[in-house]
């Protein structure tokens, strides 16, 4: 290591908080830099050593990662003023100082750590799963042909890891408004062979009561934001169609609206 | 059904937008281009809309509820938006804050408009060229006249792009960029066509 990497420091400013009710502040700090570091291996270091700009003694930074390869969706924060995931956040492409926020159209817990329940109760509510147990086998299901299920790959990625209700200026605290990713979801498992029978319960659900798909505004800050580049816009008007013909049906067909 | 007003408001809302207010907002602005022809002309058209069969049974149904109804629920959903544009600088975030802005605008310059001319007619006013070219002689009238008709046309246009996605008609990136460029254009030429007619009362 040269002197020069030796003496090299990172900037950086974080908005903290200790829990949920109290208020939010900014602390800034100074970490020794490395090579090829990312915001992750940046927190660690605060961690290890919790000291803060000016040298006092502070908590360590509170903040949630898991798989490291932005698969997982834990480790999203706001960088720089915009939501992405910490650990393919690499210093060396970040302008200093680095500002840390933590996404607050979620339930903030400490520091950068956010509680993201609403994106898995959300999946609950529209079935966000191929529903196959019974009592008894029901043996394999239909064949999916393979140019679907590399379009269906797509739309499987997402990893919940909220970047899109963040950006979205319909989620916030006056509406509740599901968001983007959970309707994703709904087409993708609508398109699925076994998925798709329980295509018109989908549709009902994301119809029925407020904060459903008729709630998007189409700002389309969900498809520039998804690190996953989700065509979540294009679901969205997809389904946008889906239940146009779901209301027709309820509303002009017979009884059988399945 | 109660439990899905949501969707069924929405819906109704971008429909409205378009059947019949957009469309009526076209009648208007054609009726009043008459005015490049001169006042004798644009008296004739204004006579001839006054003296429609059902006139008021159409101004009720094709314009003031449905115009009422977007307004109420327009509003509710402006302010139900966190706009982020500062921090989300794209072109459809601006659009859709523009929406919201100029429906606001719009409302105001509604009112502030029906006030002077449909509400004066009601009171015995006769609404023909000379009442418009009394209104605009003021320069700050005409000013506010040409915002209004400016956000007008903007909110009709940008409202139509989004119109064909909450309906499900344009759902590719392809065709919604295409649908951009047909917006664009539809505002284009209704605000040349609006302003051309005020300016027209205003002896410009």
């Amino acid at each position: 290591m040269t002197t020069e990497t030796q003496n090299k420091m990172i900037e950086m400013i974080i908005v903290r908080q200790a829990d949920p009710e109290s208020e939010p502040f900014e602390e800034k700090f100074s970490i020794p830099y490395r090579s090829n570091m990312n915001v992750i291996s940046a927190l660690m270091e605060i961690r290890r050593n919790p000291v803060n700009a000016a040298g006092e003694d502070t908590t360590p930074v509170a903040w949630d990662a898991s798989c490291l390869e932005e698969v997982c969706g834990a480790c999203s924060m706001i960088i720089n003023g915009k939501p992405r995931q910490s650990c393919t956040a690499l210093i060396d492409k970040l302008e200093q100082p680095i500002r840390l926020e933590p996404m607050n159209t979620f339930p903030i817990m400490r520091d950068l750590t956010v509680d993201r329940s609403r994106m898995f109760d959300s999946l609950k509510r529209v079935k966000a799963w191929v529903p196959i147990d019974g009592t008894y086998d029901l043996g394999p299901g239909p064949r999916m042909p393979e140019a679907k299920r590399q379009w269906a790959y797509e739309l499987s990625k997402c990893m919940s890891c909220g970047v899109c209700l963040q950006a979205c200026p319909n989620v916030n605290d006056k509406t509740e408004f599901i968001g983007p990713a959970a309707l994703s979801q709904v087409r993708l498992f609508n398109a699925h062979p076994t998925g798709a029978m329980h295509k018109a319960e989908r549709l009902q659900t994301i119809m029925d009561g407020d904060g459903g798909l008729a709630q998007c505004g189409n700002s389309q800050n969900c498809v520039e934001s998804c690190p996953k580049e989700i065509p979540l816009t294009t679901s969205i008007a997809a389904l946008n169609r889906e239940t146009t013909l779901q209301s027709f049906k309820n509303f002009f067909g017979s009884d059988n609206t399945v | 059904m109660s439990s899905n007003r949501e969707f069924l408001y929405r819906r109704l809302h971008s429909l409205l937008g378009v059947i019949p207010i957009g469309v009526f907002l076209i009648v208007h602005l054609t009726v009043n281009w008459f005015a490049t022809r001169g006042p004798e002309a644009y008296n004739q058209a204004t006579t001839f809309m006054e003296g429609l069969p059902f006139r008021y049974v159409m101004e009720a149904f094709i314009i003031f509820i449905p115009i009422i109804l977007h307004a109420v629920y327009g509003l509710y959903i402006a302010f139900q938006a966190r706009n982020n544009t500062s921090k989300y600088g794209y072109f459809r975030n601006w659009m859709f804050r523009l929406q919201r802005v100029t429906g606001v605008l719009v409302l105001i310059f509604i009112t502030w408009h029906v006030w002077e001319t449909r509400v004066a007619a009601a009171f015995g006013a006769e609404v023909n060229f000379q009442m418009m070219e009394d209104i605009v002689s003021n320069p700050v009238a005409l000013i506010a006249y040409i915002i209004g008709i400016t956000a007008t046309t903007f909110h009709f246009a940008n409202g139509l792009w989004s119109f064909g996605v909450t309906w499900g008609i344009t759902i590719t990136p392809k065709s919604q960029r295409i649908s951009s460029f047909v917006s664009l254009a539809v505002f284009l030429a209704l605000t040349f066509i609006g302003i051309r007619s005020i300016l027209v009362f205003a002896g410009i």
